[in-house]
Formats: structure tokens, sequence, C-alpha cells
């Protein structure tokens, strides 16, 4: 069909031939008739333009007038209420000055600068002569380094870029220690006293009534000097009475509470959000990120929203002194899951 | 001790042993538990409870039971004490207006001589939190304290800024903004109904005490930062900026491109 292709009435073998060409040759319909603003034709109207402009210049200047009157003049005393007014002021006066600027040049380029409508050409597509040029520079720059006649050179070569990047690993690796088994344990150990965030005061199981949530630290992390929020982070609990007879614990699982007293991790297995939103008519935990809810009858069970897995148990029991304390860590991971957790 | 030796054996010495044992327990369980179970300090009058017993036979019976023993249609209030009383009628949260998964405030039905009259009844069949002393809601107390307590025991549910939350199903945190003092102390102390429990054992009254202090703070001080669109959250400030800030920029993009006249 190559031979057919010219696209003429002549040439095609096609029945339909009267007006075929009008058809095919696609009219180039050109600029649409370039039309006169009123300013262009008008001079009141270009003066009108003119001083519209101007004004929303003025504006501006009046907007950075009013930043410094407000930087200046506003003066601040113990309320809030000035402060208020002046960050008001300071706001719109830094608005104004900006919008002034913009809106004028906007309206200026609108309504005075010429424009007439100008089309550019298209550049030709590439040719086959552009790119066997451009073959020929590569394939030159080659043959004139000598790459492949001087092995030596290309290997040492080879050698040092692939050395290069090793100092971006040194870099990167002093971002910080690896977490090593960090995540697997928290504060936790046997003994260490249930206390009070934020006060740190020991809790007796006597203090925990029923329908009771007491917001729990480990003993000894107020007084931590280093790290104390990564280990703050991970050892929050919340502790909370109910019903002993509403807990349904699992074989093994019977003696982690007191008399009711149950305390559970308060980081979402999910993403790690504070789980610390209790009903105590439902016995419901709601994590206020993504609402995955966690059903404290059920050891903590996800029985709503994204979270995969129960919040971990901590074992308590009460010490001689009548205290809250730990039986041991948590027995797994606490909060999200995360790559080596398997 | 050569004579109680002998006597172990005596057919009563069981009873005896046993009878000491329970009175020991249970002396230690009443010293133990008494900073919880504090005791009543407003006084009600005979004719109080006279008065709150006619009203709550009227009006509260058919769901809490005679005697407030509880039914299947509301919980037993034996032992809730007079402070639970004054929040729930005070607040108008009871009488229930229909079921539903919470009582939601309203016009209180009952005056505050009514509500005394219902709280003196109920405080009467059992101990329990008393309306507090005035003391610890005259607002007196630290701000700055109260509002660590408030953001470690509060915030998770009432919102960072007071303004409340939603919980699951249907129930919600209320906001804390015009609710009296009173009020926010008797729902610490009493816990109604999806709140945990606060006691004192847990924020002593002068932490519950700096908490109003924080809430009045707050509430007096507004907004530094401007509108706060309901203090929400992203979903306010969200919302607000998708649809105003993205209509401003629209309509600065339809006038940048549009043809002067």
């Amino acid at each position: 069909m190559a031979d057919h292709s010219d696209g003429t009435p002549a040439g095609s073998h096609a029945v339909a031939r009267a007006g075929r060409s009008d058809v095919e040759k696609f009219q180039d319909p050109g600029l649409a008739p370039h039309r006169l603003r009123l300013a262009d034709t008008d001079p009141r109207a270009a003066k009108r333009a003119e001083r519209q402009v101007a004004i929303l210049f003025g504006v501006s200047v009046v907007g950075t007038l009013l930043f410094f009157i407000a930087y200046f003049g506003v003066r601040l005393d113990d309320t809030i209420a000035t402060l208020r007014l002046q960050n008001l002021l300071l706001g719109l006066g830094v608005a104004f000055a900006m919008l002034g600027i913009g809106t004028g040049i906007v309206h200026w380029a609108r309504a005075l600068m010429p424009d007439h409508e100008v089309s550019e050409e298209r550049h030709e597509i590439r040719t086959e002569r552009d790119r066997v040029a451009a073959q020929r520079i590569v394939e030159d720059v080659l043959e004139e380094t000598g790459i492949k006649r001087r092995p030596l050179i290309r290997n040492t070569l080879i050698g040092a870029l692939a050395l290069a990047p090793l100092p971006a690993i040194a870099v990167f690796r002093d971002l910080g220690p690896l977490p090593g088994n960090a995540l697997r344990h928290t504060m936790w150990k046997e003994g260490t006293r249930l206390v009070r965030d934020p006060t740190g005061t020991p809790i007796k199981a006597s203090d925990v009534t029923i329908g009771s949530a007491f917001h729990v630290i480990p003993d000894g992390l107020n007084e931590l000097e280093h790290g104390k929020l990564e280990e703050k982070a991970k050892a929050v609990v919340l502790l909370m009475r109910l019903n002993p007879e509403s807990l349904n614990p699992s074989p093994g699982r019977e003696n982690w509470g007191y008399n009711g007293i149950v305390a559970y991790s308060k980081i979402c297995t999910h993403v790690g959000c504070p789980v610390a939103l209790y009903e105590q008519q439902t016995h419901h935990l709601l994590c206020p990120c993504h609402q995955s809810t966690f059903d404290l009858t059920q050891e903590c069970k996800v029985i709503f929203g994204p979270a995969n897995r129960p919040l971990p148990q901590l074992p308590i029991k009460v010490d001689s002194e009548g205290y809250l304390v730990a039986q041991s860590d948590f027995h797994e991971p606490v909060g999200p899951s995360f790559w080596e957790r398997g | 001790m050569k004579a109680l030796s002998q006597k172990r054996r005596h057919p009563l010495a069981a009873v005896a042993l046993l009878l000491l044992g329970l009175i020991l327990t249970g002396g230690l369980y009443a010293a133990a538990t008494a900073p919880t179970a504090k005791a009543d300090t407003t006084t009600y009058t005979a004719a109080d409870t006279e008065e709150g017993s006619k009203l709550f036979i009227a009006n509260c019976a058919t769901c809490h039971g005679m005697g407030a023993v509880g039914s299947p249609s509301g919980p037993s209030l034996v032992g809730v004490g007079a402070a639970s009383v004054d929040f729930q009628v005070g607040t108008g949260r009871m009488p229930m207006e229909n079921q539903g998964p919470q009582a939601e405030q309203k016009p209180a039905q009952f005056n505050e001589e009514q509500t005394k009259q219902l709280a003196a009844y109920v405080a009467s069949l059992a101990p329990g939190p008393a309306v507090p002393a005035e003391e610890y809601t005259d607002g007196g107390g630290n701000a700055a304290e109260g509002g660590e307590l408030f953001r470690v025991n509060c915030a998770m549910c009432h919102n960072a800024a007071a303004a409340g939350g939603a919980l699951t199903r249907g129930k919600y945190a209320p906001a804390l903004a015009g609710v009296s003092n009173e009020h926010i102390y008797e729902a610490m102390v009493t816990g109604p109904q999806n709140m945990p429990v606060f006691n004192d054992a847990n924020i002593t009254p002068e932490g519950k005490r700096d908490i109003i202090t924080f809430l009045n703070t707050i509430e007096n001080n507004g907004s530094p930062g401007g509108a706060d669109l309901g203090a929400l959250g992203p979903v306010s400030e969200g919302l607000f900026a998708w649809v105003a800030g993205l209509g401003v920029i629209i309509a600065f993009t339809i006038w940048l491109t549009s043809r002067t006249s």
C-alpha cells in the first residue's frame, strides 16, 4: 500500500474523489483576530487602569507601614489580648504588602502592557543526520581518551568509583546506633514499682477503686538523666480496675492482675500512638489516631480498626507494703510491628 | 501462754480464731480504703432525705428501681454518693430523655433545692463521694501544674484544648467550656458514664483544684493564635485550608487568565 499513500486523489484508488483534498488538508485557522482592550482605545480607561495599579501599589505601602506600626506601636503587657492584636496587625500588614505588589503587577500586565498574540514556529523534529553526528561525537571521545587501549587507566578508574561511595556509609552509620534489642525491652523488671505519671508517686492497690484509670510510669523514670523520653515512650502503662468477673484471662495469665487491677501498655500496636481513651462501662480502649479499639475484657484484643495485635499486658503483683509492682518486663515487644520482630 | 495453749483444742477455739481473723481483715480493709471513701461533709436534714425519696420514686425509680437498687434498664445507685447525683441531675443528664449511647447534657429538670434533696436521699443509702467543698472548686490553684495533670489524665479524651472528642460507637467526651467547677470536680470523683474514676488517691483534691484552675484559665484566655476553628485539630483546620485556601487560589487563577475588557 506504500505506493498509494501519497494522499493525492489521482494516486489513490478510493472511489470518492470530489472535495477530498479539502477534507484531508487541514486548514490552519491561524490566530484569532486581535481584540483591543478598553485601555488600548480609550485614553481615559488607560488612565483609570493606571490609577488602579498605583492604588494597589499604595495598598502595599500602607501594609508595610501597618506592619511597623504594629511592631513598634502595640505595647505588649501581661495579657494575651495585646499579643493577639499585634499578631493580627502584623499578619494583615505583611499580607497586604505582598498582595498589593502581586495584584498590582498582574493588573498592570493585563490592562496596560501590550497584549498582541505571538506564535513561535515549532522546531523540526530530529533528523537522522543529527543522530549520526551525535553518535560520531561519542565515538570520537571514546577514541581520543584511549580508554579501550589503556586497560590500566580503565581498571583503576573502576576501582576508584567503586570505593568513593564508602565514606557515605560511614557518615550515615553515625546517624545513630542500630536499636539492637532496645525495641524488645522496656524499663520494667521484677519489683519495679508502678508510679503515677507525672508525679512519680507509688500506687497502693487499695487506691485503685473499680472504674479507675491510672496513667503509670515505672519507678525511677523521672530520675533518668539520659534517654528519659525514649524510655517513657516504651514503658508507659495504663492501669485500670474492673470487676474481676469481667476479665477473662487466658491460661497462664490468670495472676497477671490483682483483684481486677490490670496494667496494659499504652502504646498502640498500629503506629504507636498512646491508647488512653478508656471507657469504663464498655471496657473499650480507643486509640485516638486511627480508631483502633481494644477490648479490655478479652485481654485487649483488637475489636475494630487497623491495629493488628493486642496491647501487651504488664504482669503486676502487690509487694509487702501493699504497693503495685511489676512481676517482670512485658512478655512481648510493645508498640508497632518492626522488621525483625517476626 | 500456757493457759492459751491448753485451750487450743477447745470446741470453740476455731470459732474464736475465725472471728479474730475476720475482725482483723475487716479492720485493715476499712483502714486501707478509708481515704478513698471519704465521709460525707455536706449535711442534709432528714426532711431533705424524705423529700428526695419522694422525688426519686416519682422520677427515677422506673429505671433505677425502688430503693435505687437498679433494674435491667438502669444501674444501682447505692454508694454512688451525693456528688454523682449533683453532677448527673445538675447538668440535666438525668433523667435521661431516651435510651442512647450516652446521656446528653440538657437544661436541668430539677431546681437546686430538688437536686439537693435527691442527692441527700441517694447519699443516705450508702456512703459515697460527697459534693466537693468550696475550697477545691474556687479555681485558685496552680494552673501550670493543673495543665500537666490535665494533659496526662484528661486530654486524650477531652482534647488538649478541652474541646471534647469522639469515642467509640456514638459516645463522646464533651467539651469542658462552660461546665461549672463543681460539676468538673464531681465528674472526676465519680466517673460518670464511660469516664473513668479519678479518686482522691489518684489525683489529690489539690490536683483536682489545679486542673479546674487550668480549665478556667484556658477558657478565659481564648485562643492566642486567632480563630481556633473549634480547636478540633486537623479536621476543622484541614477543611478550612481546603475550602477557603484552595478557593482563593482558584479565584486568583481565574482572574489571572481571564481577558481584560
